[in-house]
């Protein structure tokens, strides 16, 4: 039986990097020749002029290495969520591979996995943060068994130690540990969304995706919930993706950005560097709009 | 082919037409192949309402020849009056020999029990099943749960399990418990009493079920694994009858059925399995 407790995914910093994306590409329509040489941020587009298909992301390569954290930033419809989504294999990427050090070694393309593989994947090897808890929790369940979830599919079959684990995690993201069984439904927003990163973090993922978890939450609860994370990040050593439209947040959190726009990076880099010394037009107009 | 001269005229050997028996033992054929798979077949219209063990019967009328032996039973008895439609229905269309002897029939068709006695290997028990999906409880959805089927995605029921012992202690499935077979496929046993669970697992006989009203046929296989859902700390249990007997045999290794006495208020308990507790009786006076 796995034991989640002790079994941690984090690959080592000499096995290469944690995930290697090449090509990623997400098209809606029926692709033709023309699509990515008309559109991107040069022709101010996503939707390609011949044939009318909506280029969400394309191009996208980058990699990541363990315990660092990637930030992805960029406006509404830039296709950042489009990216992580697809990394996640909630939608199927149209080109591209991307390798994870922690399959096979790096080796296999994951999209290229069976739809059993990818669930195992999702399950053991990754952790996913909705933006809205609705998507990232079953708010049929309890707090505990939406924790517990993840940890039966990570083949854990024993109540006690998975009661355990949940509580945990709980208390490591500041939910009362009384509310372990009662349902999320009824839980507050950022609350909810404590209970969704304790999910996330259930069985020790080396790679751990954020999409725009701070939106939609007031901003004392959004610090709240950034300096969790930070001190989450810190303490297990998180490898972690990071989508964010909020250049404070990708400041916050970040080591490393991807500048997004119409379906394309546009500048990628140190956070430090793109906030101080900003390239391409777009990343200065984000930096100079910064509150 | 059968003597038309021992069965009703007018209808076909079995009631059903050949081809139809020809698609059902396909059907069959698929689900022994994949044990604890569901395999949706064309059920047949039948001179019994869907829900009262259509699904059963079929398989029954498809397997069932000349020389076989039947016996029908309902929740462990003979007398019950679904059983008897059953036995007669197959008596008028095909004149085979019944008998209520467990060790001497060679085709059984049952109704939410197993009988007591072991079965042998030349032995084809049938099993009518109201629900086949046991993923219906926490998925609406057939599509999704055929996906779920083919991933091997039972967590939702795993959860739901994990919660039942949170709120109340322990699992609160009584009858119809989900069991994974040889190790792939969650199935719904029928609704069998837990008792009977381990019954099913490595039997020497075939276990056949079918579900008429939801159109499918699933099978576990001689020496098959059968394995209840459990947690490390929370083992499947069987009911408990102990300090109980049979009030008509003293039998006390068998499922009991429980009796109260209106009048008086006093429990009293009897072999569910009608004709092995007659059985018992018969050796001993």
């Amino acid at each position: 039986m796995a034991q989640p407790e002790k079994e941690g995914n984090a690959v080592s910093k000499e096995q290469g990097p944690v995930l290697q994306v090449r090509g990623l590409g997400k098209f809606y329509g029926e692709a033709c020749p023309h699509c990515i040489n008309s559109t991107g941020p040069a022709w101010e587009s996503n939707i390609c002029p011949a044939c009318g298909t909506i280029v969400a992301c394309a191009e996208i390569s980058f990699a990541l290495m363990a315990g660092s954290v990637l930030g992805v930033v960029g406006e509404s419809g830039s296709g950042k969520s489009t990216l992580v989504q697809c990394l996640y294999f909630d939608l199927a990427p149209s080109t591209g591979e991307a390798f994870l050090g922690s399959y096979v070694g790096g080796k296999k393309n994951i999209f290229a996995a069976s739809a059993q593989e990818k669930r195992l994947m999702r399950n053991k090897l990754m952790g996913m943060v909705y933006q809205n808890p609705q998507q990232g929790l079953n708010l049929d369940f309890s707090a505990g068994g939406n924790i517990a979830e993840k940890l039966l599919m990570a083949g854990c079959f024993h109540v006690g130690r998975i009661r355990a684990r949940a509580g945990a995690l709980l208390e490591k993201t500041e939910v009362p540990l009384k509310r372990l069984d009662h349902l999320p439904r009824f839980f507050s927003g950022g609350m909810q969304q404590r209970v969704q990163i304790a999910k996330a973090l259930a069985n020790n993922p080396g790679l751990v995706f954020l999409d725009e978890v701070t939106t939609g939450l007031d901003v004392s609860v959004q610090a709240k919930v950034l300096d969790l994370i930070r001190s989450l990040q810190r303490e297990l050593a998180l490898t972690i993706i990071a989508v964010s439209h909020d250049l404070g947040v990708i400041r916050l959190l970040t080591d490393y950005t991807l500048v997004m726009k119409n379906g394309r990076i546009v500048e990628q880099g140190l956070t430090d560097q793109i906030l101080s010394d900003p390239q391409h037009p777009y990343t200065q107009l984000l930096v100079s709009s910064l509150l | 082919m059968a003597q038309r001269t021992r069965y009703k005229r007018g209808y076909n050997f079995a009631f059903l037409d050949e081809s139809s028996k020809k698609e059902l033992r396909r059907a069959m054929l698929k689900a022994v192949a994949i044990p604890g798979y569901q395999v949706p077949f064309a059920s047949r219209e039948l001179p019994l309402a869907q829900g009262w063990g259509t699904g059963g019967l079929q398989l029954t009328m498809a397997l069932i020849g000349p020389e076989d032996i039947l016996k029908v039973i309902d929740q462990g008895s003979d007398d019950v009056v679904n059983a008897v439609n059953i036995r007669k229905l197959l008596v008028q269309t095909t004149g085979v020999a019944t008998t209520e002897d467990t060790q001497r029939a060679t085709l059984i068709q049952t109704r939410h029990r197993i009988p007591e006695e072991p079965l042998c290997s030349w032995q084809i028990l049938v099993f009518q099943v109201p629900y086949p999906e046991p993923l219906r409880l926490v998925e609406p959805s057939e599509a999704k749960t055929r996906e779920m089927h083919a991933e091997a995605d039972y967590s939702r029921l795993w959860v739901h399990l994990y919660e039942d012992i949170v709120r109340w202690g322990e699992i609160t499935i009584g009858a119809q418990y989900p069991v994974m077979v040889n190790g792939r496929y969650l199935m719904d046993p029928s609704p069998i009493p837990r008792w009977d669970i381990p019954r099913l697992h490595m039997a020497d006989h075939l276990n056949l079920f079918g579900a008429g009203r939801e159109k499918r046929i699933y099978a576990v296989p001689p020496y098959t694994k059968v394995e209840p859902l459990e947690f490390e700390d929370y083992p499947f249990r069987v009911e408990d009858f102990r300090g109980k007997s049979c009030a008509a045999c003293g039998s006390t290794s068998t499922f009991l059925d429980e009796l109260l006495e209106e009048t008086t208020g006093k429990r009293t308990y009897t072999c569910s399995d009608t004709s092995y507790c007659a059985k018992k009786r018969a050796a001993r006076d």
